[in-house]
């Protein structure tokens, strides 16, 4: 399956023989598994294996939370608290799947981070970085409407807030809304195709996991240098890399063993830790709560929605030339959507000819600066809408759109970077000097 | 770089979780429990007190509809006998049924709801549905030591009460500076020695209220003590197979990286 040369399955017994040439199934594992892998791979290469863990672990974890729920306005909650008390393992298993969630996010922002610093977006990996941002899209529709289904305060709350975004659409908005809702508000049809939805995009994203996978084993991994493993021949090829089983796996495994021990501490002894109270009173549509914030994993991107207010110049002028079709509510839409987008889209504003951070000078202040901002886009997506705050949050969004649409495109033209090695092996003997050849 | 991305991912986690839990609340005092921090468990006598402080007091207008009346005999509960329990739930409200007639209440039916006039929220997973203290410092991260904060929210409101009241369209207010705006509709609740507990406990208003904030926090968490017990286990095995893994590794990577392995 690789571009880089290395040893195929053979069939060698009869069966394997009758098998392999009727379907090569075999061989496809086998080519999955033994494909060669750079050797210098560091410890945030380890992130995968962390997500394909959570996607298996929500979708057992919530395939056996469905044969218990039900998706009721006036059964949901109290279908939860079944959970809770009646089913066997049941608080075990809505603990993890809950939990499950954050870990999911947390580790997908760690990858996409190391993405961003390796540039393993940059050509030929641009497919596989598309159909990851398109994996993050699918994992924050299936969370916001798994939030939704215990039926709590923020559940509702969460749902009519952030339909409420699509309204904002001038024209199609409203449409778009009741289709989302299957009504003019928040009710049982919304419940309903939510909890549908929520059952199916798991399946989606495993679908494109696969396809993120035979991507980037069809291009072969980045690795920290960002230079190429040599394809000119077997014996080089075997010079830069290792086959993924065993040095990979058992490496991957120590990492998510470690995690996990985290993940167990936190669900056996805080579950609740990263939850609302107010989901915990059962959602009545009579009763607003202070304070409607989205889950932490959203964060980032709630205070981009927010920071966009009417008194802003951009929006103003926006509003202006437009005629008044783009108001505030639909640019902070925009922008929350766009700060994605401009993600999704670095590959072609990133015009530097090296491929790693580590080589970039300027580059890795610039980088380090966006990752502080998206902290602190999540802590001020989190407080009020008030003073500092929509000043901090102002600033930070300016700042996420600036690197990815003026620093990037800019950095590539009068940053000196340094010297990289020429090949992987020689990286690899410079931290490992009696490396073997 | 990347310990730095991990560093503020960490921080972010427990800035969040501060943010989360701040608000306009009332100032909560942290309490100790017996189930607070990893190893803490309910203490079944002051659950059982807390039953008894819930039933005679907080049930009049406050109903608990969630919890199932036979939980009260399971084990990390207040653990009462199967037959006590019985006769506990034939003394509660009859469960009314659809032809408009009334059945006596069994311990397979779940607690009394309260609704209508005067009634107060459903009481079955108060502890966990109010956000309480967010000390030290907001960091929020004090849930593994010091527990949720919804056991101290509910102890802080009922010793609260500073004995004013105020009429504001013929509803009466107490004042209870823990309670978000510092007026509440509940009048004080709980008097000096109002209970007798059979074991002799004091019934002081601060000694009744610790008792029913427990009893509270199990209502709303049941299986706490089971899923200590599964996090301790899980905790314990990962970090053993941490080790193995670490081994298998560091021996399998050895000859790569042309290291003379020894453990």
């Amino acid at each position: 399956m690789a571009g880089i040369p290395h040893d195929h399955y053979e069939p060698k017994t009869a069966p394997e023989k009758w098998l392999h040439k009727r379907l090569p199934i075999v061989g496809l594992v086998y080519d999955t598994l033994m494909v060669p892998t750079p050797k210098n791979l560091n410890w945030m290469w380890i992130w995968g294996i962390v997500l394909a863990f959570c996607l298996a672990l929500q979708i057992v974890t919530g395939i056996i939370l469905a044969m218990h729920y039900t998706p009721h306005v006036s059964l949901a909650f109290s279908s939860v608290e079944r959970i809770m008390r009646d089913v066997n393992g049941g608080h075990m298993l809505r603990y993890l799947h809950a939990n499950g969630a954050s870990l999911f996010f947390f580790a997908v922002y760690l990858h996409i981070f190391r993405g961003l610093y390796y540039g393993s977006y940059k050509a030929p990996r641009e497919v596989t970085w598309i159909i990851g941002m398109l994996i993050y899209l699918m994992m924050m529709g299936t969370a916001f409407m798994g939030y939704v289904l215990p039926w709590g305060q923020m559940s509702f709350w969460g749902a009519t807030v952030i339909t409420g975004l699509f309204g904002a659409i001038p024209g199609i908005g409203e449409p778009i809304q009741t289709l989302l809702l299957g009504g003019p508000a928040v009710d049982n049809p919304t419940l309903n195709r939510f909890f549908s939805l929520h059952y199916l995009l798991p399946f989606v994203i495993a679908g494109l996991v696969i396809l993120h996978i035979w991507a980037f084993h069809h291009t072969g991994n980045n690795n920290p240098t960002g230079v190429e493993v040599r394809r000119d021949s077997k014996a080089n090829a075997e010079k830069d890399t290792v086959p993924f089983w065993p040095y990979y796996v058992i490496k991957d495994l120590f990492a998510l063993a470690v995690i996990l021990v985290v993940f167990f501490a936190i669900v056996g002894f805080m579950p609740n830790f990263l939850g609302h109270p107010d989901n915990y009173v059962e959602a009545n549509p009579l009763s607003t709560p202070a304070h409607i914030v989205p889950e932490w994993y959203f964060l980032p991107f709630y205070a981009i929605l927010r920071a966009f207010t009417a008194d802003v110049w951009i929006v103003i002028a926006a509003e202006w030339v437009t005629f008044g079709i783009v108001d505030a509510k639909f640019f902070g839409v925009l922008a929350m959507f766009g700060a994605i987008a401009v993600m999704a889209i670095v590959p072609w504003l990133d015009t530097s000819s090296v491929r790693s951070g580590r080589y970039r000078p300027m580059f890795k202040w610039w980088f380090a600066l966006l990752a502080v901002d998206f902290v602190v886009l999540m802590w001020a997506g989190a407080m009020p809408a008030e003073e500092p705050y929509a000043t901090i949050s102002l600033i930070g969004a300016a700042y996420w759109f600036a690197y990815f649409l003026v620093i990037l495109p800019l950095l590539g033209i009068i940053e000196k970077p340094l010297p990289a090695p020429a090949t992987i092996e020689e990286d690899f003997k410079s931290h490992y000097p009696h490396a073997a050849e | 770089m990347f310990r730095k991305i991990i560093l503020s991912a960490a921080t972010s986690l427990a800035l969040t979780g501060a943010a989360l839990a701040a608000g306009d609340a009332g100032h909560i005092e942290d309490v100790t429990f017996s189930f607070e921090g990893p190893f803490g468990t309910y203490d079944q006598l002051q659950l059982q007190r807390g039953l008894q402080v819930f039933t005679e007091v907080c049930s009049a207008c406050h109903g608990a509809k969630f919890v199932p009346i036979r939980s009260l005999a399971d084990d990390g509960g207040p653990h009462l006998p199967a037959d006590q329990v019985r006769a506990y739930a034939a003394g509660l409200d009859e469960v009314d049924l659809p032809d408009g007639t009334t059945r006596p209440r069994e311990w397979t039916d779940n607690f009394p709801a309260r609704s209508g006039e005067g009634m107060g929220p459903d009481l079955s997973l108060m502890a966990k549905a109010r956000a309480g203290f967010h000390g030290p410092e907001g960091t929020g991260i004090n849930q593994l030591l010091r527990g949720i904060g919804g056991p101290e929210y509910i102890h802080a409101i009922l010793t609260g009460y500073t004995g004013e009241t105020k009429e504001e369209a013929g509803t009466t207010f107490y004042e209870n500076h823990a309670f978000p705006g510092g007026w509440i509709a509940m009048p004080p609740p709980l008097t000096e020695d109002q209970i007798t507990f059979e074991d002799g406990s004091p019934a002081s208003i601060d000694a009744m209220s610790m008792d029913v904030s427990a009893y509270l926090m199990w209502s709303a968490e049941p299986k706490m003590m089971d899923r200590k017990k599964a996090g301790f286990v899980a905790v314990t095995f990962l970090i053993l197979l941490s080790v193995l893994l670490y081994l298998t590794n560091k021996k399998i990577w050895a000859r790569v990286k042309g290291k003379e392995f020894t453990a």
